[in-house]
């Protein structure tokens, strides 16, 4: 019972989190804040935060709109207004929303945007979008911070020192201006300071998943955790006081031996342990959750909840080097990444997770996730020789997620992992039994 | 007591069933078109099945009296076509009724006319199928009776009048689906014994001797040559009738797949995905087989098998259907052309026109310009055919490609011209590798639900509480 009341503590916390970031950007003109535009991928929360502005997170309207059912209408307006059907469904749906007098998802209106900083450019559909904002707001400032790919699999000095030099060029003056505050670094340096705290803390609790059964969903469950790392709170002591509850109740979860929490309650059986690759539909998430957790699939890793920083494999920001910090965040993101390292990323959370399977779902108007994705999972399974699976579906738009299609594919997917999974446990048994 | 298994594959356009022994070999095979009703389609599918293993049966039984002998084989392929012929015919006369029926509901002025009309399609199809059945073997091509007769009769209507066109469509599209819902049953006994009759017939006058070299002559012949061989099997199967009619076929175990699976009544463990099944199945035809490629009525299912027939990996189409047979069945319907005479008409292409709409619809316009164009009709099924399986290479591709050995399965590979371009394209593809297709391609699904079914059983054994596993067959 007691950890019922710890569970509800943390989303509590997180609650309260979002809604006073939204009631602070409600207010934000009212108050004299300038607001920025930018994405979760590559986000500088600290920076931003150092030039005391308040972030807003296009595609993260986009999906809480979509789970709240109102993509299809937004998506429609775009398409009215000549946006094409295959484009990336986020932004649809960010446009609709701006051309439907840009209510957030909390049903405040967002403010206009003062910076339009543009920090990740590995999704180049990012920067048509911001393009499309411009022209809606042209008195906007735009910031673009090109980060360089890790084409090679590797951050060299050159590639960091190529960012810094933009930090100090572009960047930081045109913040400066735009906010009319001073680049104070020493404040910068605090806020990284708690930012490498909320990373030591999200990797603890990505890494409970080790235990069998698993206490939470890495995937499902995990896209709720990454919520305050992610938009905004990076950097700040409520991220770090929302990680160590939320890490504290997922310790009683241990110790009682619980599985994930889902939306009908508790998993009773963990059957199969599955990596995910590939950002989750958020138009039908519950529905497409139930597939998994109906069947005792519980998620021990996924790369989606690595988008906002790959943290993973030990790298922190380094609040001795701010700026450099700054650009290997950057470079750092999963989607910046190459596609081998991509591949050892998964593999190292199948092996060491112990999963039985690995599930690609493919989005259909997201290029960026989407290329590449057949190859590293044909890696994988030449490489690890764990079964895989491979369903299709969209971010935002509602059209295309087929229920039977994905839950046939999956009834599949998951009778032919029990089956290897009986082969396996024969293999092991003693011959004479 | 002897055991068997039932596997029925509840696809979206037709159903089938296997029957398997203890020792996984097919003992009956039914199919029906799913047109209608699931449940129905299942059962007729079912029942099928069970009066093929009858026919099983009775061959062991005749097998050990009189020995492996080629003309008994002749003799009981005519006997079982005979027999599909009888129960053409009882469901023909339901047919005929709801016909008639129909016509005495309709309000038209002409009724009577209508009337005497359908009576007159009636009466001339009756004889003309009567004889497909008997001398022509149509027991035997696989068609199903919406396909027979609509085949028949919209060509009868057709030579009518354009003033009865209209309402005599109507009556058979009104009455056409209630037959096939409804459950007809046959006295198996009763059934054999017409057959044995009508054969008898059937074979006084035969040749006595071969003539043109003819391999069915020869088995006539031979059938025919002491004058009294067919009576000899006739009576031995009299004798053995009896005993087999009665015989009980007791189903150990069933398991359901296909896409109307989750309506079957049966428990959770006993509804396999179809994917499992197919290649199941084809792994047990075929033992060293790796890729399975299976089109059926609405998907396309590229999978990797391993050397135990599980499932490594697999691929399906999405949100689509060219490419399957449903696709087939549209072009079919655009060129007003049965199913069966796609794929000949195709082979007969001189080129293959270029068919780029991935879309059903779109597919269906395409055609419509080409035709335009003065395209020839071959060369466009041609490349129709062709687009079709080009889908489905790329689809293998994405499930990581052909291995050693291929196997085709599905209701589409019985279409010749897309086995055609399978083969090529495989080659071209993938070099030169085993491939197989087996004439029993449409029933692999259903027999790997048996063969699920015989190893789901030994779940509830006392001593294993496992399912057992296919020992590996290197």
């Amino acid at each position: 019972m007691k950890s019922e009341v710890k569970k509800e503590n943390s989303m509590i916390l997180q609650k309260e989190m979002i809604e006073g970031l939204f009631n602070d950007l409600a207010n934000a003109k009212a108050n004299g804040r300038k607001v920025c535009y930018t994405f979760v991928p590559g986000n500088l929360s600290e920076l931003i935060r150092t030039f005391d502005m308040l972030p807003v997170y296009p595609e993260i309207n986009a999906l809480q709109n979509a789970m709240r059912k109102k993509s299809a209408a937004y998506i429609k307006e775009a398409e009215k207004h000549a946006h094409s059907e295959d484009v990336c469904t986020y932004v649809k749906c960010d446009v609709g929303m701006l051309l439907k007098g840009n209510i957030g998802p909390t049903g405040q209106k967002l403010p206009e945007p003062d910076v339009l900083l543009l920090s990740y450019t590995g999704c180049f559909t990012f920067m048509k979008w911001f393009e499309t904002l411009k022209r809606e707001y042209p008195d906007t400032t735009v910031i673009m911070l090109h980060t360089p790919y890790q084409e090679n699999g590797k951050m060299t000095p050159e590639m960091t020192q190529y960012m810094v030099k933009q930090f100090h060029e572009e960047v930081i003056p045109k913040m400066e201006a735009v906010s009319g505050i001073k680049f104070d670094e020493e404040k910068l340096k605090k806020h990284l300071e708690l930012s490498k705290e909320s990373e030591d803390w999200i990797t603890k609790i990505f890494d409970t998943t080790k235990h069998r059964p698993s206490p939470i969903d890495a995937y499902f469950a995990g896209v709720y955790y990454i919520g305050p790392i992610n938009i905004g709170f990076r950097g700040t002591q409520e991220a770090v006081d929302y990680y160590k509850a939320l890490y504290a109740e997922i310790q009683e979860r241990i110790q009682l031996g619980l599985g994930p929490v889902t939306p009908e309650g508790e998993m009773s059986e963990e059957k199969y342990r599955l990596v995910v690759e590939g950002p989750p539909n958020w138009t039908s998430f519950r529905e497409f959750w139930k597939i998994f957790y109906d069947m005792g699939a519980v998620i021990v890793a996924s790369s989606y909840t690595k988008v906002g920083g790959v943290y993973d494999l030990g790298w922190r920001h380094n609040p001795e080097k701010p700026l450099e910090s700054l650009a290997e965040y950057c470079m750092n993101c999963y989607t910046n990444l190459n596609l081998p390292q991509r591949v050892d990323l998964l593999s190292k959370c199948i092996a060491e997770y112990g999963a039985d399977g690995y599930v690609t779902n493919s989005i259909k108007s997201c290029n960026s996730f989407s290329a590449g994705q057949l190859a590293m999972m044909r890696e994988i399974e030449d490489k690890l020789e764990v079964p895989v699976g491979f369903i299709e579906s969209d971010l935002v738009d509602p059209r295309y997620f087929s229920y039977s299609n994905i839950k046939n594919r999956l009834e599949s997917y998951f009778q032919m992992l029990a089956q290897r999974k009986m082969m396996k446990e024969l293999a092991n048994q003693p011959s004479n039994t | 007591m002897k055991k068997y298994y039932l596997g029925i594959d509840l696809g979206s356009t037709t159903s089938k069933s296997v029957i398997i022994n203890e020792k996984d070999e097919i003992v009956g095979r039914g199919i029906t078109n799913t047109r209608a009703n699931y449940k129905i389609a299942a059962d007729i599918a079912r029942e099928e099945a069970i009066y093929d293993a009858r026919f099983t049966l009775l061959e062991e039984k005749i097998g050990e009296s009189q020995g492996k002998r080629p003309e008994l084989k002749k003799y009981m392929e005519d006997l079982k076509n005979v027999f599909k012929y009888g129960q053409f015919k009882r469901r023909m006369d339901s047919l005929e009724k709801m016909l008639i029926q129909t016509v005495e509901n309709f309000s038209h002025p002409n009724k009577a006319d209508i009337l005497e009309k359908l009576k007159i399609i009636i009466e001339k199809i009756r004889p003309q199928i009567h004889h497909e059945f008997i001398y022509e073997m149509l027991g035997t091509k696989n068609q199903f009776f919406r396909d027979i007769v609509s085949e028949k009769y919209n060509g009868e209507v057709s030579n009518i009048g354009s003033e009865f066109y209209e309402p005599l469509i109507l009556a058979f599209d009104k009455s056409i689906t209630p037959t096939e819902n409804e459950m007809v049953s046959y006295n198996f006994k009763e059934l054999v014994i017409e057959s044995i009759k009508i054969l008898d017939e059937k074979y006084q006058g035969l040749a006595d001797t071969q003539g043109n070299n003819n391999k069915e002559d020869w088995y006539y012949a031979e059938l025919n040559t002491t004058k009294d061989n067919y009576e000899t099997l006739a009576y031995t199967l009299r004798q053995h009738i009896e005993a087999i009619a009665d015989e009980e076929i007791p189903i150990a175990n069933m398991v359901g797949t296909g896409y109307g699976r989750a309506l079957l009544p049966f428990p959770e463990d006993c509804i396999k995905s179809e994917i499992l099944c197919h290649a199941f199945g084809a792994h047990a035809v075929f033992p060293n087989t790796r890729t399975v490629l299976d089109i059926g009525g609405q998907d396309t299912k590229a999978i990797q098998v391993d050397s135990y027939g599980l499932v490594t990996s697999f691929h399906m189409n999405d949100r689509c259907a060219a490419g399957c047979g449903r696709y087939l069945g549209y072009i079919a319907d655009e060129f007003g052309l049965s199913l069966n005479e796609l794929g000949p008409e195709a082979l007969s292409a001189t080129r293959e026109t270029t068919i780029c709409s991935t879309c059903t619809v779109f597919a269906g316009s395409e055609v419509k310009e080409l035709l335009n164009n003065g395209e020839e009709r071959p060369n466009i099924l041609a490349g129709l055919h062709k687009a079709i399986v080009q889908r489905a290479m790329s689809l293998i591709a994405r499930s990581g490609g052909v291995k050693n050995e291929f196997t085709f399965t599905g209701g589409v590979a019985r279409n010749q011209a897309i086995l055609k371009y399978v083969k090529d394209m495989v080659a071209n593809t993938y070099g030169n590798l085993t491939m197989n297709i087996h004439t029993d391609s449409i029933f692999m699904g259903a027999l790997g639900a048996a063969m699920f079914a015989r190893r789901n059983i030994q779940v509830n054994l006392p001593k294993a509480q496992k399912s057992e596993v296919r020992e590996p067959v290197e």
